[in-house]
């Protein structure tokens, strides 16, 4: 049997030398296959005397079984080895650049827009629009502003021939909105207003969202609360707000909003021109004539009314120092507003 | 407007500082715009009079002038002012003084002679923008005193931005009612004094539109020498306020009118012939003014006319014939009442704005005119003589404007504040503003002041009475909220998730004007209508946009410029279309993409990197529509449009309904333009990308099989008419078919395509035997076969 262990011996130094999964499957086949060296040696049992069959079957069977054992701690190196290798042919550059589509993004002042829209629709504002071609009614009668009023020169308004003009403010929405829906209700209006002044801080088109609310005991109080929570959750601060009594014709009464400046915490700074305050917004409470022009009994209900400037608010929150900026699609400008 | 602080405490006690004031003159509505010092700061300048004025022997415009202060021996100044003269007071600076702009005087020699100062101009002193000689004081003013006490030069000047509504706070005695309100204090101004009349002389007026103007007060001053020099003191004030000092007569007028808000006019009475007429214009009637310019009338122009002829625009602009000059002796006064509705609009058809206009349209207080002619003649009298006619007031009392009572109940004041206010408050406020206040049961009767144009409506003194007691007063208030859930319409989508399509697939937002440059908008759209501004501010913006292709074109060209090979823009805004003169205004969602197909990168295969062409963007436009629809069928249509290439742009149908165009610009547009890529561009119409709500379908368990088919057909047959018939023959089987291939060259004839479809077939019920697919590819195939003359390519 010294043979055996000899053929054992060879099977296993074989299966060492294998450098390939390939390989050592030919290994297993010649001495383990159906005609393999060990295989043939347990068919040659039967020459052997009865008595001695099961002992050296046995020992035949341990051979294999070695044999066996050695096969498969081979592949599994081999595997691992080949595992290893293709791993390391596919290792890449990971710094180089991802592939695809860059993203593009929405105007800041889009941004800014939906951003008050959201924050005023929380508070339970629908949001309303109306056309940009507007009638003398809507932008100005129904507004309270009388044929030739002085107020009316403070509006620099585009007119078409027909007597149609540019809205001038979001304000003819407030009309629509009440004439359409009645009271009570709560909209605001944003959209592009237009007026013929053009210079450093003026563009003849520009965004500002109205806001309007009726009902039947809405007060300056509640007013005040909604415009200063309103600024406080636009701007993440906790910034002071002011009232200013001014004159609209269509609020009564009527005022002007300041919040202290963003920037400099109301201490003075280039932005609110050293006063610590900056005007944001003017609002009011709509005046009776508006509330019968529009429908609404104005002993019953009344209502507050508010207009700020959408891409004030956009420059005041990105840090934008250009109105200007804002209209010329500068790509280099605009990529930078490309996050959600 | 300006207002002196000095001015103001004539009649008012201010408890507060110049800047004290200003704020809450700010928080109560009169903004302040401004606060500046009347003077610049200079030291050292005293009034000296000029003792005696001899020539200097080497210079002939030079004078050695003696000069006396009041204190010590007279000092030795040399003068080149033509107006340096003995016995004249003036403005010193002496040794040591420092002017405005840090000029410090020393001892000086001029030719030879030692100057001890200075004698000072207006100029020079920071007082006027131009001085022909030094200043001149009166007789009066104290020797040595320093110049800045005596003209009370520590001033401060505060500009308020007075709101249309406040025609009343449009003088000195308009913001002392404003104090006075505020602080509680008690008008004291300067009482004018009834002069008995020397003489009898008067000028007829007749009120032919009493409604117009219901009353005129006149007066004739004779005797007048109108070359006197108007007094420093007024002569400073009209300086602060800001208006140039003309004559006494025009200043007069003028200081009247900024201390009292009364305009007021003076006429050369040897120039004004007969009784005077306060009527409207005729047609074709005209008048030049005092300007010099012409002016023509329309029938709604309130005029002042003589016998011969208008001689002003009543409350705008008096006229050139009877104007006030140096040499004038006698003048007619003309201190009137004109209802702002005779007034609003017309000065500015002349392109005019006036003093006298802007206080006019906004109302002047109708019971004023008395006390201000008083005070004009008084103050005319004391600079430039004369005597005083009976002064007559022509009056409509039928038309005499009168203020009607309003009521103000005291819920109604706190339910619109939100707050609540005490009576004796409420009445003191409304009180102080001069208001006449009677109790009611529910709140008060109130009366305003004859000044007030602004107060009708309760509102307008709820708005009073918050203004005074302070917007501060009232505190923030929740309101009550309404719980009830509002509608959220799911066909609506969301306007950010909307855009954020197109962002997310490499566009960027951008905001053109809704007015374009005519030309290039013809460029695009040939003759089609577009709605012109009347008054545009620039030519090239001047049209309204019919698309929002102008603007994209012109911002894709600009980025263009910046060197941007890759440009991909959307807009989402209104265009305004004109269809039988009539305008529509349409939401509308339009894009431009120009440049490589993706972004510059590594490892893209070449067909990648080429410009972007019709097939990138509809690729988009599907994206779009995708968020939209599960199931809605998109078509594109080759069809001719205006400015896109014919043979490569499409109009947009979803469910045959269509929605807006795709296309390549047209290349003649591309060359003059000057793009370097050809730009793809579709615009849609917002109103149609509506959101389909999902709706679930049932999932087939059945396996699905897939053949392959590259049929070949002629150019001109476009995919969707394959795709049509494959879908008719395979019927319900038919589960997707997609386009893998599209291929020309050799092995298909030239003017051929082969397609190369994967069909896919599915049954709901049981698997497909091969012989199934078989069976229904050979049906598409025949049918293909005769439809359009297909051939197999194996």
């Amino acid at each position: 049997m010294q043979e055996l262990s000899s053929l054992v011996e060879q099977a296993l130094a074989e299966v060492a030398q294998c450098a390939g999964l390939a390989a050592l499957d030919e290994v297993r086949v010649r001495w383990l296959g159906k005609k393999g060296t060990l295989t043939e040696r347990l068919k040659s049992l039967g020459g052997l005397p009865a008595a001695e069959r099961p002992a050296a079957g046995q020992r035949i069977n341990d051979a294999k079984a070695r044999v066996q054992e050695a096969i498969e701690a081979r592949r599994e190196a081999l595997t691992r080895e080949e595992i290893e290798r293709a791993l390391a042919a596919g290792r890449i550059d990971v710094t180089l650049p991802g592939r695809g589509e860059r993203r593009g993004g929405l105007h800041p002042v889009t941004k800014a827009r939906l951003r008050i829209e959201a924050l005023f629709q929380r508070a339970g504002f629908d949001v309303a629009t109306g056309p940009e071609i507007e009638d003398d009614f809507h932008n100005f009668e129904a507004l309270n502003f009388p044929p030739n009023h002085p107020a009316r020169a403070m509006h620099d308004t585009f007119y078409f021939p027909d007597g149609k003009l540019l809205r001038t403010h979001t304000s003819p929405v407030q009309i629509r909105a009440m004439l359409e829906r009645g009271a009570p209700l709560a909209v605001v209006a944003p959209g592009r207003v237009y007026r013929c002044d053009s210079d450093m801080t003026h563009s003849p088109m520009f965004h500002q969202i109205e806001g309007l609310k009726v009902g039947e005991a809405v007060s300056f109080a509640n007013l005040k609360a909604m415009l200063h929570g309103f600024l406080q959750a636009f701007f993440e601060q906790d910034l002071a707000m002011r009232l200013r009594p001014s004159y609209f014709p269509f609020t009564e009464p009527s005022a002007e909003v300041d919040m202290s400046c963003v920037f400099c915490g109301g201490e003075g700074c280039r932005t609110c021109k050293h006063t610590g305050w900056l005007e944001i917004a003017g609002c009011g409470m709509v005046h009776p004539n508006v509330l019968m022009a529009s429908g609404i009994d104005a002993e019953r209900y009344s209502g507050y009314a508010f207009g700020m400037g959408i891409d004030r608010l956009a420059m005041l929150r990105y840090g934008v120092n250009d109105l200007r900026l804002f209209f010329e699609n500068d790509l280099r400008f605009l990529e930078q507003f490309r996050t959600l | 407007m300006k207002v002196p602080y000095s001015w103001l405490t004539d009649w008012i006690a201010v408890p507060w500082d110049a800047a004290g004031l200003g704020e809450r003159l700010t928080m109560a509505g009169l903004e302040l715009e401004a606060i500046e010092p009347a003077a610049p700061q200079f030291t050292g300048v005293v009034v000296g009079e000029i003792l005696s004025a001899e020539k200097h022997p080497q210079a002939d415009k030079l004078r050695i002038c003696r000069v006396a202060t009041g204190q010590g021996e007279p000092l030795q100044i040399i003068c080149g002012a033509p107006n340096a003269r003995a016995g004249l007071k003036s403005a010193l600076a002496k040794v040591g003084a420092v002017l405005p702009n840090e000029v410090k005087i020393k001892a000086a020699k001029l030719r030879g002679t030692e100057s001890a100062g200075m004698l000072c101009s207006a100029k020079e002193l920071g007082l006027s923008d131009s001085s022909d000689g030094i200043l001149e004081l009166p007789a009066d003013a104290p020797l040595g005193a320093a110049l800045r006490d005596y003209l009370r030069l520590d001033d401060t000047v505060l500009d308020l931005n007075v709101t249309p509504n406040r025609g009343d706070a449009l003088s000195i005695i308009g913001i002392a009612r404003e104090v006075a309100a505020l602080s509680g204090g008690k008008l004291a101004g300067p009482a004018a004094r009834a002069a008995g009349a020397a003489h009898a002389q008067t000028v007829a007026v007749h009120l032919d539109a009493p409604a117009a103007c219901p009353r005129f007060a006149g007066c004739i001053v004779r005797g007048i020498d109108n070359t006197a020099a108007t007094p420093i003191w007024l002569r400073e004030r009209l300086r602060r306020a800001g208006v140039r000092s003309i004559s006494p007569v025009v200043d007069v007028t003028n200081y009247v009118m900024l201390e009292l808000g009364q305009p007021m006019h003076a006429y050369d009475l040897a120039k004004l012939e007969g009784p005077i007429r306060v009527r409207f214009a005729e047609a074709g009637e005209s008048v030049t003014l005092l300007d010099g310019r012409t002016a023509q009338l329309q029938p709604d122009v309130l005029l002042i006319a003589d016998a011969a002829g208008p001689v002003g625009i009543a409350g705008i602009m008096g006229g050139a014939r009877t104007a006030v000059s140096a040499g004038t002796t006698s003048v007619f006064l003309e201190v009137a009442y004109f209802a702002p509705d005779a007034i609003i609009g017309r000065a500015l058809r002349w392109g005019l704005t006036t003093d006298a206009s802007q206080r006019f349209e906004r109302g002047v207080d109708p019971a004023g005119q008395q006390r201000s002619l008083e005070r004009a003649l008084e103050l005319i009298q004391s600079i430039a003589g004369g005597e005083a006619g009976p002064l007559v007031l022509t009056e409509s009392e039928a038309h005499r404007p009168v203020r009607a009572a309003v009521t103000l109940r005291r819920a109604q004041l706190a339910r619109l504040l939100g707050a609540q206010f005490e009576d004796c408050r409420v009445r003191a406020v409304l009180e102080g503003l001069g208001m006449r206040v009677a109790p009611l049961p529910e709140g008060w009767r109130v009366e305003p002041p004859s000044h007030r144009f602004d107060i009708a409506l309760e509102a307008d003194l709820i708005e009073e009475v918050a203004r005074i007691v302070g917007y501060a007063a009232i505190e923030e208030r929740d309101a009550v909220a309404c719980e009830r859930v509002r509608a959220l319409p799911e066909a609506a989508p969301s306007e950010q998730g909307l855009l954020e399509v197109l962002a997310a697939r490499g566009y960027q937002e951008a905001v053109n004007y809704a007015f374009v440059d005519p030309q290039l908008q013809q460029r695009l759209f040939g003759d089609v209508p577009a709605l012109a501004l009347a008054n545009s501010i620039a030519s090239d913006l001047s049209v309204m946009r019919v698309s929002l292709w102008p603007g994209l074109l012109r911002a894709a060209l600009e980025n263009q410029r910046r060197q941007r090979d890759r440009i991909r823009l959307f807009e989402h805004g209104a265009r305004f279309e004109q269809r039988e003169s009539v305008t529509y205004e349409i939401d509308t969602l339009a894009g431009v993409a120009c440049g490589p197909r993706m972004p510059e990168q590594w490892g893209l295969p070449r067909p990648m990197r080429e410009a972007a062409d019709f097939f990138d963007v509809k690729g988009d436009l599907e994206a779009l529509f995708a968020a939209l629809s599960a199931h809605a069928e998109i078509r594109f249509e080759l069809q001719a449009y205006p400015c896109l290439h014919p043979g490569r742009g499409a109009r947009v149908l979803r469910e045959g309904k269509p929605v807006g165009w795709l296309g390549e610009l047209h290349p003649s547009l591309v060359r003059s333009l000057e793009f370097v890529h050809v730009p793809v561009l579709f615009e849609l119409d917002w109103a149609e990308l509506t959101l389909d709500r999902p709706a679930y379908r049932e999932i087939s368990r059945q396996p699905q099989v897939r053949r392959d088919l590259a049929i070949v057909v002629d150019e001109s047959v476009p995919l969707s008419r394959l795709a049509e018939r494959v879908a008719l023959v395979a019927s319900s089987l038919l589960r997707d078919l997609r386009v893998f291939d599209v291929y020309r060259g050799p092995g298909v004839e030239e003017g051929r395509k082969s397609v190369a479809l994967g069909l896919i077939f599915q049954d709901f019920s049981r698997t497909l035997t091969d012989d199934d697919v078989a069976r229904l590819v050979a049906a598409v195939v025949a049918d293909l076969r005769v439809s359009f003359n297909a051939s197999i390519r194996e």
